[in-house]
C-alpha cells in the first residue's frame, strides 16, 4: 500500500462528503418511508435541508463563548477529515501512516471536546447537558472501541492501517474477530452520537448540544457529525473486511461497496432502535462490552502467540 | 529548514497558549488552552521522530482535559467566567516564580555545553519504546498499572457513600440491587 499525490487532500473531504450526502439522503428515505410518503422525495431532501440552513440567521444567546461554540463547531468536519487521511482506498491512503491506527483514534476523541465545547458555548442549560451527555457515552465507549482497534493491530502485528489490511489477504478479520468488529461499529455509532446512541442531542433536551445551533452554525456541526459517522464507519472495512480485496472489481470499488453496505446498515439501525440511555448505556459498556472485547483480544492474542 | 520553523511554530504555539491559561479568566478556556499548549508539545514530539508519542500525548491529553474541564467547573464557585476570575494567587510572585522558572531553563538549554551523539536512533521507534516497556521496564510498569488502579478502586471507596450492603441488603440476599440509578442489564 501507498500514499496517494498530494492533491489527495483535496479529494477527501469531497469524497467524503459525497459518502455523508448518500447517508443522509439514504436516511431521509427511510423517514420518508416511515411516514408513507414518496420515497422520490427524500433523495433532494438533503439539499433542501443544506439550502435551507445556509440561508437560516445564525441565533445569538447571551453571555456565549463564542470562541469554544465556534471552535467546538468547526471542529467536527475538520477532525472527521483528519481522522479520514489514514483510510486506505484501493491501495492508496492520503497518509498511510505508521501509526495510522492510533492517529485515527486520537482525531475522533477530538470529538470529545467539540462536542462538549458546542454545549458549553451557548451558555444555555439544555446545551450544555447534552455536551455532559456526549462525555459520558464517550468515557463508555472509548475503552471497548480502543480495545477493537487492539485486536485489530495486534493480528496484524502493525499500527500501520495498509498492514493491516495487507494481514487480511488470507482471511478477513471479521471472521475470527466478529465480538471486536461488531464492538466496533457501535462504538463508531457512539462516536458520531447516532442511532441509538444520540441521547447528547436528545429531543427531551430539545436538541441537546446542537439546540441552540441555527443556520451555518448547524450545518457545520450536523454535516460533521455525519461525516465522522462515514469516516468511523468507512474505517471498519480496512480493520475487518479486507479493505479493498474482492474478486473481478478494482480494489477502490470494494472499498466503497463494503462502506456503502455497512454505512446502509448503520443508517438503518441508528432509525430502527430507540435511543438508548446514558446510565444504561455506561453499565452496559463496563460489565458486558469491556470484558468481551478484552476476551476477544485475548483469543486474538493467543493466536497470534501461537501461530 | 521547514522542520526548524516547524519547530518555532510549535514552541511559541505551546508558550502562548501555555501563558493563556494563567491570563483568561474562564474555567472552560484556560481548560482548552492548557490543551492547545499539549498538542503543540505533542507536535513537537513527533518532529522529534516520536510518531507514537506524540499522537498517544494528544490521545491522552484530550480526553484528560475533557473529564478535566468536567470537574473544575463542578468545582468552580464561577464556572463560566461572567465574573472574572483568575487562575494565580500573589499575582507578581506567580508571575516572577513561573518566567524566573521558564528563564533559568531555556538558559540552561542554550548554556549547557551538550555531549555529542553516540549511536544512532533505532529503526523504528515504536517497535523499541514497545520493547523497553515490555521487556526491561516490565516489572515498573506493572506495578505502576496495579498501583493505580488501587489507588482509583481505594478513591471510588472512600467517596461513595453507598456500600453493597445499602444495594444488596443486610444479608446480601436481595435479587434487585437497590440502586438510585437503574443500569443497563437489569441487575
Amino acid at each position: 500500500m501507498g500514499e496517494a499525490p498530494v492533491w489527495s487532500v483535496v479529494v477527501l473531504p469531497a469524497l467524503l462528503g459525497v459518502g455523508a450526502f448518500a447517508a443522509v439522503a439514504f436516511d431521509a428515505a427511510l423517514h420518508v418511508r416511515a411516514a408513507g410518503r414518496p420515497v422520490s422525495v427524500s433523495v433532494i431532501a438533503p439539499l433542501r435541508a443544506v439550502v435551507r440552513l445556509l440561508i437560516t440567521q445564525r441565533r445569538a444567546t447571551t453571555a456565549a463563548d463564542v470562541v469554544l461554540w465556534r471552535t467546538g463547531v468547526v471542529l467536527v468536519p475538520v477532525l472527521a477529515v483528519l481522522a479520514g487521511l489514514v483510510l486506505p482506498l484501493g491501495g492508496v491512503a492520503v497518509a498511510d501512516l505508521a501509526v495510522g491506527v492510533v492517529w485515527f483514534n486520537a482525531m475522533e476523541i477530538l470529538a470529545w471536546a467539540a462536542v462538549w465545547m458546542a454545549g458549553w458555548g451557548p451558555n444555555a442549560a439544555l446545551s450544555l447537558v447534552g455536551g455532559y451527555r456526549f462525555v459520558a457515552q464517550g468515557l463508555a465507549y472509548e475503552l471497548p472501541h480502543m480495545f477493537a482497534l487492539i485486536t485489530a493491530a495486534t493480528a496484524a502485528g502493525t499500527l500501520r492501517v495498509g498492514g493491516i489490511v495487507e494481514a487480511q489477504s488470507g482471511l478477513w478479520f471479521v471472521v475470527w474477530m466478529p465480538v471486536a468488529f461488531v464492538v466496533y461499529l457501535l462504538s463508531a455509532m457512539a462516536m458520531a452520537f447516532w442511532g441509538p446512541f444520540d441521547a447528547p442531542l436528545g429531543r427531551d433536551l430539545a436538541g441537546g448540544a446542537a439546540g441552540e445551533l441555527s443556520g451555518v452554525d448547524r450545518l457545520v456541526f450536523l454535516g460533521g457529525r455525519w461525516l465522522l459517522l462515514v469516516v468511523a464507519v468507512a474505517m471498519s472495512v480496512p480493520l475487518f473486511l479486507g479493505g479493498g480485496s474482492g474478486p473481478w472489481l478494482p480494489g477502490w470499488v470494494w472499498t466503497v461497496l463494503k462502506t456503502a453496505a455497512v454505512l446502509g446498515v448503520v443508517v438503518w439501525f441508528g432509525r430502527r432502535f430507540p435511543t438508548v440511555r446514558m446510565e444504561r448505556f455506561a453499565e452496559l459498556a463496563w460489565v458486558v462490552l469491556i470484558p468481551l472485547t478484552i476476551l476477544q483480544a485475548l483469543v486474538v492474542a493467543l493466536v497470534v502467540l501461537i501461530r | 529548514m521547514v522542520t526548524v520553523a516547524l519547530f518555532w511554530l510549535f514552541a511559541v504555539g505551546a508558550l502562548v497558549s501555555g501563558f493563556l491559561v494563567f491570563w483568561l479568566d474562564s474555567m472552560a478556556r484556560v481548560t482548552f488552552a492548557l490543551l492547545a499548549s499539549f498538542v503543540f508539545v505533542a507536535a513537537e514530539v513527533i518532529l522529534l521522530g516520536l510518531a507514537y508519542l506524540g499522537v498517544v500525548i494528544v490521545l491522552m491529553m484530550v480526553m484528560e482535559m475533557v473529564i478535566m474541564v468536567v470537574f473544575m467547573i463542578m468545582y468552580m464557585m464561577n464556572p463560566a467566567g461572567l465574573m472574572p476570575m483568575a487562575m494565580y494567587h500573589n499575582k507578581t510572585g506567580a508571575m516572577a516564580l513561573s518566567v524566573g522558572t521558564f528563564v533559568a531553563l531555556a538558559a540552561g538549554i542554550v548554556l549547557v555545553d551538550w555531549p555529542q551523539r553516540t549511536g544512532a536512533p533505532p529503526p523504528d521507534p515504536t517497535f523499541a519504546l514497545g520493547q523497553a516497556l515490555m521487556g526491561p521496564h516490565m516489572l515498573t510498569m506493572m506495578t505502576l498499572g496495579v498501583a493505580l488502579f488501587a489507588t482509583i478502586v481505594a478513591t471510588v471507596v472512600l467517596a461513595t457513600h453507598r456500600g453493597r450492603y445499602d444495594r444488596l441488603g443486610d444479608d446480601l440476599r436481595a435479587t434487585r440491587a437497590d440502586d438510585p440509578v437503574g443500569g443497563g442489564i437489569g441487575r
